[in-house]
């Protein structure tokens, strides 16, 4: 029995090359070329990511980016933080589309979480090791910079944890609704004890697809800014892009890029990590008719491997990609296994904690031929089983060195440089 | 640019860097590993290589096609008295969610799916002793009277030989019966891991390795195609991993009567062994290219998605896989066993894992005839006869 072939094929902004192309001149020979000089550990211009995101097949992406992963750490050690996620608050008002988390202030749902319950999470975190907190809420409002500071003192007072806390964009609420500069708020949260910032909000660093899918939200140029501010304060962040949305491959390229320019700046990117958009249950669902499948994921992350290289660290998602992939993944550049989100994985039941997630991951690592360590939020190797002490192991000793990886050699000049 | 280096060599280059030089330059030439040669290739550090030399093997008899089948799966049973310890199906009589169905309630479940173009319907189950032998006769003429246009793929090793059992007869003479029932090709699960040693430890109440190999070569003589699987990750070693491939393909040399090699992941959750870790993503696609490569008298290698879960079945066609197993209306086995993949999965969304893994989506039928491609000229081939590549 045939059956008919369906009568209309969902639109796919990009399609993924026939992984037979990459065996045929003329992309044989251009791929050949492009992986030598990624072996030679320089680096490659926008163009040249643009035609591997187009043209490489997976196996010949997954090779370069752990060739490089390799050069940036040779030591067969994959990194993971125990951590917590706290949410101190689900309201905010910059309705983003793809959000499914969180819920205008009049909502019935909506929350701010007291001191008693936050202070009880952060007692279960420091009880199973955790070493830091990252704690992101909505743009509240009325929970403002005075809230953040006072909680973070009060953290700072009771307990030996990190404050992984807040984002560029919730920093850009605060100083827009107090009518006050970016680098007043960023210095009152530090001197209150923020210790890095995340790289949440980043989507993609592209106008065009802000417009469409976050357009209340930080722009790009400002997210930047934000970021250059807080590495010139001293602190650390990270830096994040949500693809698979309404962007193109060009744009995925051009985020990378404006990433990338920053940190030849200041060197304050400390990670990278990407994730593709999970549109199921959103708000704005109609705008994502088609989700990305996994092998986009690692297609770009490999990708991002390959163009960050000025970035030390790149984590997996094993929250959006599954245990499976996110193993794999090490294999395509990860060389970090991001945090054990004790919110979302402990069972507390009677007192008695569960520690799954922690083995589990750290299975995971070994199998797939690693050491599996612990992390602080600065990427220093906090375990018992590394030998040395931790370094960086606070703030102040992460802001005297650039989180760059030294040694990288210069673009050959015939190649361009990247814009 | 005439200086650059075809992907043979950089694979050789690889490999002999990573100590499997003589692998590689056998797997390049097409000729026949051997079962040391499988050993260094489990052993072997670089997924990539490894991967790189199955998809080398996948491209030479695939190309950029990937095989998908519209089909729907019937456990017609849960009960069973083997006790196998990796299993979290089974159910003895009289407890709790034991179930049986009736032969009406199997063509039922294919008239259920009328309204969509299924071809196949994939039918396992337990072994319950009180089924009569009319029992499996009756299930294969009640799914072609609710369908009779449809490819009946059933009974594993172990059901056969509960049935010549039961008929009181050679398994010879009962195949005749139920192919005039409606069987139309055997299915490879049950193959577990052919050690007799894993065999004792793990489901002795089960056939043997080579009873099973003994069934399947008669199940081939009777004109029947079939799969075959291996069941990785608990408790067996590599070398008996090799030697469960080895003697596969020793029984392909013989017969020619396996279409398909299918690894399948030891789910731990509910199961006796649910204290073992289960295979990882790394471990399922080495996996899949250990297959690739030992397997070289086998056409098609399958990741079964339902098994490994969407991204590991998308990732598994570059290291050496050519086929993702179904649109599986209702899988039961691997969900007891706490599988998180969808039981069943939309054909549109079956072609768009396949393109994006760079491949063109195929459609074909139990015996992998092109139904239906994407690519005009896989569309040729079936208007001229053309199936998969030959076996031996």
């Amino acid at each position: 029995m045939n059956s008919a072939p369906p009568a209309t094929q969902p639109h796919l902004a990009w399609k993924a090359p026939l992984a037979s192309s990459a065996l045929r001149d003329p992309h044989r020979s251009r791929l050949q070329e492009l992986e030598a000089l990624v072996a030679d550990g320089r680096r490659i211009s926008c163009e040249e990511a643009l035609y591997l995101h187009d043209h490489a097949d997976l196996l010949t992406l997954g090779r370069m980016a752990d060739s490089v992963r390799s050069r940036l750490h040779p030591d067969p050690i994959v990194t993971y933080i125990v951590d917590r996620n706290i949410n101190p608050t689900n309201v905010c008002i910059t309705d983003c589309g793809f959000c499914a988390f969180y819920r205008s202030p009049s909502d019935p749902e909506a929350y701010v979480l007291s001191r008693e319950e936050i202070f009880l999470k952060i007692e279960e975190t420091v009880k199973l090791g955790g070493r830091q907190l990252l704690m992101q809420g909505g743009h509240h409002p009325f929970v403002l910079s005075d809230w953040w500071v006072e909680l973070l003192q009060d953290i700072g007072k009771k307990f030996d944890i990190n404050c992984h806390a807040l984002s560029a964009p919730e920093i850009d609420h605060f100083a827009q609704v107090e009518k006050r500069p970016v680098e007043d708020v960023l210095a009152d949260l530090i001197q209150a004890g923020l210790g890095s910032l995340p790289g949440a909000g980043a989507e993609i660093l592209v106008e065009r697809v802000r417009a469409i899918i976050a357009p209340k939200k930080t722009s790009t140029d400002r997210w930047l800014e934000i970021h250059r501010k807080a590495h010139e304060a001293g602190l650390r962040s990270s830096a994040t892009m949500m693809f698979g949305n309404v962007e193109t491959a060009a744009e995925r390229v051009e985020h990378l890029s404006r990433l990338r320019d920053l940190q030849d700046e200041t060197g304050g990117f400390t990670a990278f990590a990407c994730w593709n958009t999970q549109p199921k249950g959103v708000p704005e669902e109609h705008k994502y008719p088609v989700a990305t499948t996994p092998a986009l994921y690692l297609r770009v992350q490999a990708l991002a491997r390959i163009f960050l290289d000025n970035i030390a660290n790149l984590q997996t998602s094993y929250v959006t990609q599954g245990m499976r992939m996110a193993q794999v993944s090490l294999r395509y550049g990860a060389n970090d296994f991001g945090g054990t989100m004790l919110e979302e994985n402990v069972v507390s039941a009677a007192g008695c904690f569960n520690l799954t997630s922690i083995e589990r991951i750290e299975h995971l690592i070994g199998s797939a031929g690693f050491q599996p360590r612990q992390r602080n939020s600065w990427y220093g190797i906090v375990d018992t089983r590394h030998g040395q002490p931790a370094w960086p192991a606070n703030r102040e000793q992460a802001a005297t060195h650039s989180a760059a990886p030294p040694h990288r050699r210069e673009s050959a000049p015939s190649l361009g440089l990247s814009t | 640019m005439s200086h650059t280096t075809t992907p043979e060599d950089s694979l050789m280059k690889s490999a002999f860097a990573a100590g499997i030089g003589a692998q590689a330059e056998k797997v390049l030439a097409g000729q026949r590993l051997s079962r040391e040669d499988g050993l260094a290739l489990y052993g072997c550090d670089d997924i990539h290589l490894v991967g790189g030399l199955a998809n080398h093997v996948r491209e030479r008899l695939h190309g950029d096609h990937a095989f998908f089948n519209v089909n729907q799966h019937i456990n017609y049973t849960n009960i069973c008295n083997k006790l196998c310890r990796f299993c979290a199906f089974q159910r003895l009589p009289g407890q709790e969610g034991a179930y049986v169905m009736s032969p009406e309630e199997v063509g039922a479940k294919i008239r259920e799916h009328l309204d969509k173009p299924v071809t196949e319907v994939h039918m396992v189950a337990g072994i319950y002793p009180k089924l009569p032998y009319e029992y499996y006769l009756d299930i294969l003429r009640a799914v072609k009277d609710a369908r009779p246009d449809i490819h009946i793929k059933a009974f594993t090793m172990i059901e056969l030989m509960q049935i010549a059992a039961r008929a009181r007869k050679p398994l010879k003479d009962v195949l005749p019966e139920l192919i005039e029932a409606g069987l139309g090709s055997c299915p490879g699960g049950g193959a577990e891991v052919f050690a007799d040693r894993v065999h004792r430890e793990g489901y002795h109440l089960k056939n043997t390795g080579d009873e099973w190999i003994e069934m399947a070569r008669t199940v081939h003589e009777a004109g029947l195609k079939s799969n075959a699987t291996m069941l990785h990750g608990h408790i067996e070693t590599v070398e008996e991993r090799v030697d469960h491939l080895d003697r596969l393909r020793l029984l392909q040399d013989e017969t020619g009567g396996l279409q398909c090699y299918i690894p399948l992941s030891f789910h731990p959750e509910n199961s006796e062994w649910s204290h073992l870790p289960g295979p990882t993503g790394l471990e399922e696609l080495r996996e899949i290219a250990l297959g690739r490569l030992m397997l070289d008298n086998v056409p098609h290698i399958k990741a079964y998605w339902i098994m490994l879960g969407i991204p590991m079945a998308q990732l598994a066609l570059s290291y050496g896989a050519n086929d993702v197993d179904g649109t599986v209306l209702e899988e039961r086995i691997y969900h007891e066993a706490g599988a998180t993949t969808p039981q069943a999965v939309e054909r549109f969304e079956l072609l768009r894992w396949i393109r994006d893994a760079g491949r063109i989506p195929v459609e074909r039928d139990t015996l992998y005839n092109v139904l239906w491609s994407e690519d005009l000229e896989a569309q040729a081939d079936c208007a001229a006869g053309a199936g998969a590549p030959s076996s031996p």
